[in-house]
């Protein structure tokens, strides 16, 4: 019948692809045999890493719109002028060197740039990497016809000229110094590929991309996993493993289920969720640790609602939060206590802002002191105003519903009411979350841009989009001090004087507590014993950030 | 046949338009939309939104956007991902593959092991095998195919590790073998929904066949009972099958959900689920209209099979 026909046809069909993959892997194999003497300092690059992930990466053109997970693929396949290290230093990539106010690669009124290439990369396909490259990707990026991702900062560059193969100069419309850190997010595209595309939305790039990372492409089986293979001429230090797997693993459920098995070697995203920390710390020849994200963990305060615009209220509320009981009782113990914004692994966090204490003694005297009395109804009062409000988060994310509950009845102990009412992930997140149009909400963000600690988008009142402003800062927080610093910030290059402005900003949150923090969420990294070279970056948002100097034990 | 054919042909065109009308309009009123997947991207700044949407021809009027999805559909311009800008239909045919595989076999799975309990239940009535067969029949019928998944990977995966718990092969062993063993958890669970249809069917259409009077004459020709059942009778019960297997035969396309889901396996199923998720419209619609035309067209084909097979029935 049909259906025998049918399956004979895909037994044939598979065998042909599986030659077809042989053919390619040969392909692989023959130049990395032949390269091998010529390149004798490389290392001999052996073994395979299999990185699980709970998305797919998709969308491997590195300058399109895409999500977080594309990232792991990225890293390894391109390069940026520039690195963000673990410490939250930029580090020279494809650049000679970060250019600086002090090295003159940036001029004192932070307008005119001049960066310096090295002179010893070459594309996959063997062409030199040069400032031509450098030039098509910026230009591509403002392309209004190209699907770009991210655009701000890349709509200042005027005037970009090629001085030499290993120079490059530009000026800005106007000084932005994060401009330096959304560049080590900015992979560079070799134009010898790209400049024959009529479409620069659907061109062969985007399934077969190549770059000057330590790993070349090789092939892709759609919705189950893409392999790379090394680079041996890479100019960075390794690779040391011939192969680099990134598998797609659809529930979190079954991503821990494949790690203890084996079948993957290192978490990626979305990682091991909390509920298996214990479990999988326990695991034989594994490493689990908690690595720390990026993101804040906290209840947003709406602050042009009646109820929060008094400090003493925001105060007194955050005094009443038992953050302990709720990293350990609800998080598994996997969460870290910090008072600002800023991720503790960025070179700009503010180790020195108090620290805040659960009482609620010291709650209810707060409340008490600013004339907040309880009504007839226990429910605290004043001018009018029931201190009462509803909390909203993504229906359905139990453990945010059970801190709910739990927030639900410490806040009534200092007569505080608080209703809960959840939204599925689209509607919360869209017009209601963006607009303002909720009274507090329970939400993980992250605050800065590719890891500058530039916060304008979250706390300048000129970001506030309910009031007509550009960005994303939903709690209509504003300080004209904030404001100040964070517009001094955005044009002060040196890191140093950056940092004390930072510090301020920071320590103006904390007072002001425009939202009150829970805790900064902490990835649960899973990885085989003898897997080295592994380090966690929380100043990008993947942990195959640096695959180039992964390597197994011998 | 000429006016049988393009009276169900017109009939399959209105179809697959109503189709397209109701899923363009549903999927667009799903909340979020292809950009909520950068909602919490700091980086993403409203204006990249606002010209990310402009890019996309989202800013358009709804009917608009249909009518041009269908006339360049009409073209054969099936358009791009929203994710990732590859061809429609390259990205389902990358994932055809997987799901063949995975389909094929369960079907081939329950159409033989269906058949041969369907006719022996019927030769055998009110058996003891018969009275097993039904309530087998009953019970794979009713629990759903995702638990039968989830019990089948805790008892013979992570219980007695005889077979693996997911995956479509071992990355790095490419071998025929490999994929064997990979396929066959997933294809068994499949493929007990399956037998218990056909199993049920079979039965029936051979109980049918056997009260026919024919078959008392060839007994009364004295033909061996193994020859009447397998001239006379199972060739005239399989003819009701050909339009079962004309219903069927779509889904070894389109896929399995949540079967593919349970066992990671990179197939239409699994895809389609995605890019619901990413709002990936080009693509939902695609997949939407490729099952739709599989199925018009399957049917077709069935009904025109028997009629060839059938003489006693005209297409007219």
């Amino acid at each position: 019948m049909t259906e025998d026909k049918t399956t004979k046809s895909t037994y044939s069909r598979r065998d042909a692809l599986r030659l077809m993959a042989a053919g390619g892997i040969a392909c692989f194999a023959a130049p990395n045999l032949l390269g091998k003497p010529a390149f004798a300092d490389t290392a001999n690059p052996t073994g395979r890493v299999v990185v699980g992930l709970s998305q797919e990466p998709t969308v491997f053109h590195p300058l399109m719109a895409h999500i977080e997970v594309d990232d792991a693929v990225h890293f390894s396949v391109f390069d940026a002028l520039f690195r963000m290290d673990p410490k939250g230093v930029l580090q020279p990539n494809l650049a000679a060197e970060v250019p600086t106010q002090k090295n003159g690669g940036i001029s004192e009124d932070g307008l005119n740039w001049r960066i310096r290439l090295r002179d010893d990369v070459r594309w996959h396909d063997g062409e030199p990497f040069t400032a031509e490259d450098v030039k098509f990707t910026l230009e591509l990026i403002t392309n209004p016809n190209f699907r770009a991702w991210r655009t701000g900062g890349h709509s200042l560059v005027r005037d970009i000229t090629v001085v030499s193969p290993t120079e490059i100069t530009w000026r800005m419309e106007k000084a932005f110094a994060p401009y330096l850190s959304f560049l080590a997010e900015t992979f560079m595209v070799p134009k010898h590929i790209l400049e024959k595309e009529a479409d620069p939305n659907a061109s062969a790039f985007n399934q077969a991309p190549v770059g000057t990372g330590a790993f070349k492409w090789a092939q892709r089986v759609a919705g189950d996993h893409l392999e790379l293979v090394a680079n041996p001429q890479y100019f960075g230090d390794g690779p040391y493993i011939e192969r680099l797997v990134f598998k797609y693993i659809p529930d979190m459920t079954v991503l821990y289920t494949q790690f203890k098995s084996g079948d993957i070697d290192l978490t990626d995203q979305a990682y091991i969720t909390a509920d298996h920390y214990e479990e999988a710390r326990a695991l034989p020849e594994r490493v689990v640790t908690l690595e720390p994200g990026a993101s804040l963990e906290s209840i947003y305060l709406n602050l042009e609602k009646p109820q929060f615009k008094d400090p003493a209220v925001r105060k007194a509320l955050y005094a009443a939060i038992d953050r302990k009981a709720i990293i350990d009782a609800i998080y598994y113990g996997v969460g870290t206590l910090t008072e600002t914004f800023m991720p503790r692994e960025s070179y700009y966090y503010n180790p020195n802002l108090p620290a805040q204490e659960f009482n609620l003694d010291q709650a209810r005297k707060i409340l008490d002191e600013a004339g907040w009395v309880p009504g007839p109804d226990g429910i605290r009062q004043k001018d009018g105003v029931r201190l009462s409000f509803a909390n909203a988060t993504t229906s359905g994310n139990n453990l945010r519903e059970q801190v709910q509950q739990f927030l639900q009845q410490t806040f009534a102990e200092i007569g505080v009411e608080m209703t809960i009412s959840n939204l599925p992930a689209a509607v919360m997140w869209g017009e209601f979350w963006l607009k303002s149009q909720f009274d507090s909400a329970i939400a993980g963000v992250t605050y800065l841009i590719a890891a500058d600690p530039d916060a304008t988008n979250r706390l300048a009142t000129s970001a506030i989009a309910a009031k007509g402003g550009k960005g994303s800062n939903t709690g209509q927080y504003s300080n004209p001090e904030v404001d100040a610093l964070l517009e001094k910030g955005a044009q002060t290059f040196d890191p140093e004087a950056r940092r004390e402005i930072y510090n301020r900003v920071q320590e103006i949150v904390r007072e002001d507590l425009p939202f009150l923090p829970l805790f900064a969420p902490t990835n649960v990294v899973g990885r085989k014993e003898g897997l080295d070279g592994f380090a966690p970056n929380a100043n990008t948002r993947t942990a195959s950030w640096q695959a180039a100097t992964w390597r197994w034990q011998s | 046949m000429r006016g049988f054919l393009l009276n169900r042909l017109s009939q399959s065109l209105v179809l697959l338009l109503i189709v397209s009308v109701i899923g363009f309009v549903v999927l667009n009123l799903i909340p979020g939309g292809p950009l909520a997947q950068f909602g919490l991207d700091p980086s993403m700044t409203q204006d990249d939104l606002n010209r990310l949407k402009e890019q996309l021809g989202l800013n358009r009027p709804l009917w608009l956007q249909y009518l041009d999805w269908a006339w360049r559909l009409v073209q054969g311009d099936w358009g791009h991902s929203f994710r990732d800008g590859t061809p429609v239909l390259d990205v389902i045919g990358r994932h055809l593959v997987a799901t063949l595989l995975l389909m094929g076999s369960s079907t081939v799975i329950a159409i033989a092991i269906g058949t041969w309990i369907g006719i022996r239940g019927a030769t055998h009535r009110y058996s003891v095998f018969d009275y097993l067969a039904t309530v087998g029949a009953m019970v794979a019928l009713s629990i759903p195919t995702f638990w039968f998944g989830l019990v089948g990977i805790y008892v013979f995966s992570l219980r007695l590790g005889w077979l693996p718990a997911g995956n479509m092969y071992t990355i790095g062993d490419g071998s025929v073998l490999n994929h064997i063993h990979h396929l066959i958890l997933p294809s068994i669970v499949l493929a007990l929904v399956h037998v218990a249809i056909w199993s049920r069917y079979m039965r029936t259409a051979t109980l049918d066949v056997i009260s026919q009077d024919f078959v008392k004459t060839a007994r009364a020709k004295g033909l061996s009972e193994r020859r009447i059942l397998m001239k006379h009778v199972v060739g005239n019960a399989l003819l009701p099958m050909i339009t079962l297997a004309g219903m069927q035969l779509p889904s070894v396309l389109t896929g399995a959900l949540v079967t593919e889901t349970v066992f990671t396996w990179p197939g239409m199923g699994r895809l389609f689920l995605d890019s619901l998720g990413y709002s990936d419209y080009p693509v939902v619609m695609g997949l939407l209209m490729f099952s739709a035309i599989l199925v018009v067209l399957c049917n077709l084909i069935a009904d025109i099979v028997v009629a060839i097979i059938d003489p006693r029935i005209r297409l007219s």
